[in-house]
């Protein structure tokens, strides 16, 4: 037995472990991996040995694509931690295709997406950042001078699963906003029924995305989702079941205005706008980059930006929500999914943005309505 | 004999770039930059709440993530005569500050190393070698022989799998490498500790701001992370430390690896600082406020331009004397496709006239990108670290002279040598050393107000839209990572009337102008010598030094909006 209290942890087969070590991967490290990856996929830990199994020389082939997007989940890729994006593309997984860090350029690159279409038909995984526009044929975006409409339907029908990171891929995000100028669509819209996950958030939080890819490399078969394809294990619970100022919720101390003396002693942000209660993302328990912050913890509000067109639903950011239902911890997105934001989303169907927005001009002063 | 290319996409990039060129005895005669994706994100800002808008506007880029949230606040609070408090100034200064340095850093590593740097001939470096010249070139401790031969090792392991992911099908062994095995090796092996670096030195955006991609601190007026020496809720002095220590993690490494690396692979690629100079105008916004006096006195790097290389006179600059056309651009004006019109005039009506996908080659005699031309002037400007730092030179900002002089020093290079590919990523170099230097100061100023007892970080007085004029305008400006960016917004009725964002590879990657000027991207590549047409790298180097960052510049539309409808019937 080591003197590590971290390698006596997980029952990970020597012979894994040699192999790993081979490959210039240090044991600690690869077990540290396992070992969290587990935890995050809420597996007991007797699972550890599985999930080592299933990573340690699958190299699992990935093709990553960008439509319209911002290129934030790629680099939110990038500020991985467990494991980091070197270990990812070095050890992990085969990154035959993405366009942020692949050293190919033009047709040379096309040809390596579709070498590894064709060579891991059925097999590799697909990841797709960005949104998909359907307006003027496809012209809004193409890449190698095919249309997005066109690649994203032949690598989705190809896949052995894709995953949608970010918000634009899960739900058309930001190019979808009232007046979505360009058509654009979400994967799912472009190839309905096909095996896909979405990792909403803006931008995806890099541990969920390499959580998913090993429970696909462990069980062969996509996370438990929600209503909307979310992983259970990620956007299972609200914000504000979570948030770690919930107590100053319950106990109605709000922040009033930023900078004010409740601001600064972490008091509740409702009142300055957050959308907390009406968003699903591990966001409090997970955090970003290597668990330093979020944004209740560095004092703004959330903008619930893992929800489907919260662009449109969660704005205007600085408005409170009209009120808080009181439903348990329990409760699930798929029964209170259409809550008060959805309200609001009607509010746009019917009136426009606009118009919307005139009857919302003055900050509100109703005091906090609160159901328990 | 002539022949016409196309590189689609150009990768390692943010966006989608397609560059098309006519080879002429071996060297491009002709070169056209198009960006083929466009999203119409000013025309979903139409008619929201102004202070929403840097939410929406940062989600033009994920790279140069923070800079338009930047622009955006300033260009509301420009509108509505808002003052932020000094410890909101030295905050935007710090997150600016670090986003440049990480993101240079990045550039040169992982988007840009690669057209300089063979990864297959570093298989074949000698470690002990590699050793000795990464001892002769810096202090920097990762430096041992078995340091560089685990490294090899680990790749070369990698590449005995057959299996090379992101790294297949490249340009390796292209002729116009030139670099010996071990200088590859050095490149290899802080690739791979840059991806550890930015990571760790960028959590200080996280401290500020929540998050990297995408922070979410910003307020009209101020910033939402609250100071308070006496809360663990706030920045205090156990945050302050945890940033210190990370400014002073990337000034080492920026010290110590990256401008070392720089002046070592400049010697090789000399020939580079004659090929790729382009326009000769370049034009700095300039940015990091020393004070929160109004104006523009007090920037540290100030503002200006220079036309036709002229550096000895650094001329003021006027955003009014901007332009922004549409001759060659998927969009057409009222006034017709040969106007010039300001930001604030600007009109937008997305008209696509472009080839239907699937297509070869555009037709580059009509409009073929979603790019607009800004000129300055009617002249076309080059801007980014370079003009950033050119300006800055010609003012004799004595840290950027210094640095400059320092570069130029080792590579016995004149400072002509600038305008050229090699000059714009040596640039990128002493902007990303000086800012580097420069972080620190800002976190002492906001740690000595906080010891005096200013906590302030927002101003509150104009929050409520029920205090602001039926109409206002506002000019927002920033030097971003890739340059000059400006954002201009009219309010009407405490909401959105109309958007424009022009940055900094519009400025550089946009299309001829009604009177056939090239843009930057298409100047610089004239002349490009080309080895092998197959295999256009070349091409790859002028463009990577520029840092195209196409999600930002395709966007440049109204509040107008009256072309939507047609759109969707499309």
């Amino acid at each position: 037995m080591s003197s590590d209290p971290i390698l006596n942890l997980a029952a990970i087969p020597e012979e894994i472990l040699t192999r790993v070590e081979a490959r210039g991967i240090s044991r600690r490290d690869f077990i540290k991996f396992c070992t969290m990856t587990t935890a995050a996929l809420a597996l007991p830990v007797t699972m550890v040995g599985k999930v080592a199994a299933a990573v340690a020389d699958a190299r699992v082939p990935v093709i990553w694509v960008e439509y319209q997007s911002c290129s934030g989940d790629s680099e939110a890729f990038l500020r991985a931690n467990q494991p980091t994006a070197a270990e990812l593309i070095l050890d992990l997984i085969s990154l035959e295709y993405a366009e942020v860090v692949m050293a190919a350029a033009g047709h040379q690159a096309e040809a390596a997406k579709k070498q590894a279409m064709e060579k891991y038909q059925g097999k590799y995984i697909l990841v797709v950042e960005g949104s998909v526009p359907s307006g003027a044929d496809g012209a809004y975006c193409t890449i190698g001078g095919e249309s997005a409409l066109e690649g994203c339907r032949k690598l989705v029908k190809n896949a052995a699963a894709t995953i949608c990171v970010g918000t634009c891929a899960s739900f058309g995000g930001i190019p979808a906003a009232a007046p979505n100028p360009t058509g654009a669509l979400s994967v799912m819209e472009v190839v309905p029924g096909a095996p896909i996950v979405n990792l909403p958030g803006c931008p995806v939080n890099a541990e969920n995305l390499t959580a998913t890819i090993v429970h696909v490399l462990t069980f062969g078969k996509l996370p438990a989702t929600d209503g909307l394809g979310r992983p259970k294990f990620a956007y299972g619970k609200r914000i504000h079941d979570n948030c770690e100022r919930r107590s100053h919720f319950d106990a109605g101390q709000y922040a009033q205005s930023f900078g004010d003396p409740g601001h600064r002693q972490g008091h509740c942000l409702y009142q300055l706008g957050c959308k907390g209660p009406e968003t699903f993302h591990n966001c409090p328990t997970i955090r970003y980059n290597e668990g330093t912050s979020w944004p209740i913890m560095s004092g703004h509000g959330c903008i619930g930006c893992s929800e489907p067109g919260f662009w449109d639903t969660m704005s205007p950011f600085y408005r409170r929500l009209p009120k808080v239902p009181g439903f348990g911890i329990e409760d699930t997105a798929d029964k209170i999914g259409i809550g008060l934001a959805a309200a609001t989303a009607v509010a746009f169907g019917l009136h426009g943005v606009a118009s919307c927005f005139r009857k919302h001009d003055a900050m509100e002063e109703d005091k906090v309505v609160k159901e328990d | 004999m002539a022949q016409r290319i196309a590189v689609d996409p150009i990768t390692r990039i943010e966006g989608h770039l397609r560059i098309e060129a006519r080879l002429d005895g071996g060297k491009i005669a002709e070169a056209w930059s198009s960006s083929t994706a466009f999203r119409g994100i000013e025309t979903i800002l139409k008619g929201r709440d102004p202070r929403d808008a840097h939410h929406f506007t940062q989600r033009f880029c994920g790279v140069c993530t923070t800079v338009h949230s930047m622009a955006s606040i300033r260009a509301v609070e420009d509108a509505l005569k808002i003052q932020i408090p000094d410890n909101a100034r030295l905050i935007r200064n710090l997150i600016m500050g670090i986003q440049n340095v990480q993101d240079h850093v990045i550039h040169f590593y992982h988007l840009h190393a690669l057209d300089w740097v063979d990864i297959v001939s570093a298989l074949k470096a000698d470690p002990a070698k590699t050793a000795q010249i990464a001892q002769s070139i810096s202090d920097w401790p990762n430096s041992s022989p078995e340091y560089f031969q685990q490294v090899r090792d680990r790749i070369a392991a990698f590449a005995g799998t057959g299996r090379l992911g992101p790294f297949q099908n490249a340009y390796w062994g292209h002729p116009a490498y030139k670099l010996p095995p071990e200088v590859n090796l050095i490149g290899v092996a802080h690739y791979l500790e840059a991806l550890e670096w930015q990571k760790d030195v960028i959590r200080i955006h996280a401290i500020l701001g929540s998050k990297n991609p995408h922070p979410q601190t910003f307020l009209v007026g101020g910033m939402a992370i609250p100071v308070d020496p006496d809360s663990q809720n706030a920045l205090n002095a156990d945050k302050i430390a945890l940033i210190r220590k990370l400014l002073r993690k990337a000034r080492a490494f920026v010290e110590q690896v990256y401008i070392p690396d720089l002046l070592a692979v400049a010697p090789a690629y000399l020939d580079w600082a004659g090929i790729g100079g382009g326009t000769g105008n370049y034009l700095s916004y300039g940015d990091f406020p020393m004070d929160n006096s109004p104006g523009t006195g007090s920037l540290f790097f100030p503002r200006g331009i220079i036309m036709g290389k002229d550096l000895a006179n650094v001329q003021p600059m006027d955003e009014k004397k901007i332009s922004e056309y549409v001759t060659h651009s998927w969009y057409s004006y009222s006034k017709g496709d040969n106007a010039g019109l300001h930001p604030y005039d600007g009109e937008t009506s997305h008209k696509y006239t472009g080839p239907r996908p699937p297509y070869e080659f555009l037709d580059t005699d009509g409009k073929y990108s979603w790019v607009k031309s800004p000129r300055y002037l009617d002249q076309p400007m080059e801007v980014g670290p370079l003009a950033r730092v050119l300006v800055a030179y010609g003012k004799g900002v004595p840290e950027v002279k210094a640095a400059v002089d320092f570069v130029l020093g080792k590579l016995g290079a004149p400072a002509s040598a600038l305008f050229s590919t090699l000059g714009r990523t040596a640039a990128r170099g002493v902007d990303c050393l000086v800012l580097a230097q420069k972080n620190e100061q800002w976190l002492d100023q906001l740690a000595n107000n906080m010891g005096r007892g200013i906590y302030e970080t927002f101003n509150k007085e104009k929050w409520d839209p029920s205090t602001w004029p039926r109409e206002a305008q506002g000019f927002g400006y920033h030097e971003a990572p890739r340059g000059a960016l400006g954002h201009w917004i009219r309010i009407e009725h405490g909401q959105i009337a109309n958007y424009q964002a022009v940055v900094p590879s519009t400025w550089n990657a946009g299309p001829r102008d009604p009177k056939g000027q090239p843009g930057p991207y298409e100047a610089a590549l004239v002349g490009t010598p080309i080895a092998d047409p197959q295999k256009p790298l070349e091409i790859l180097r002028t463009i990577h030094s520029f840092d195209p960052c196409l999600a930002c510049a395709v966007h440049v539309l109204d509040g107008t909006g009256t072309e939507i409808v047609k759109v969707r019937a499309l």
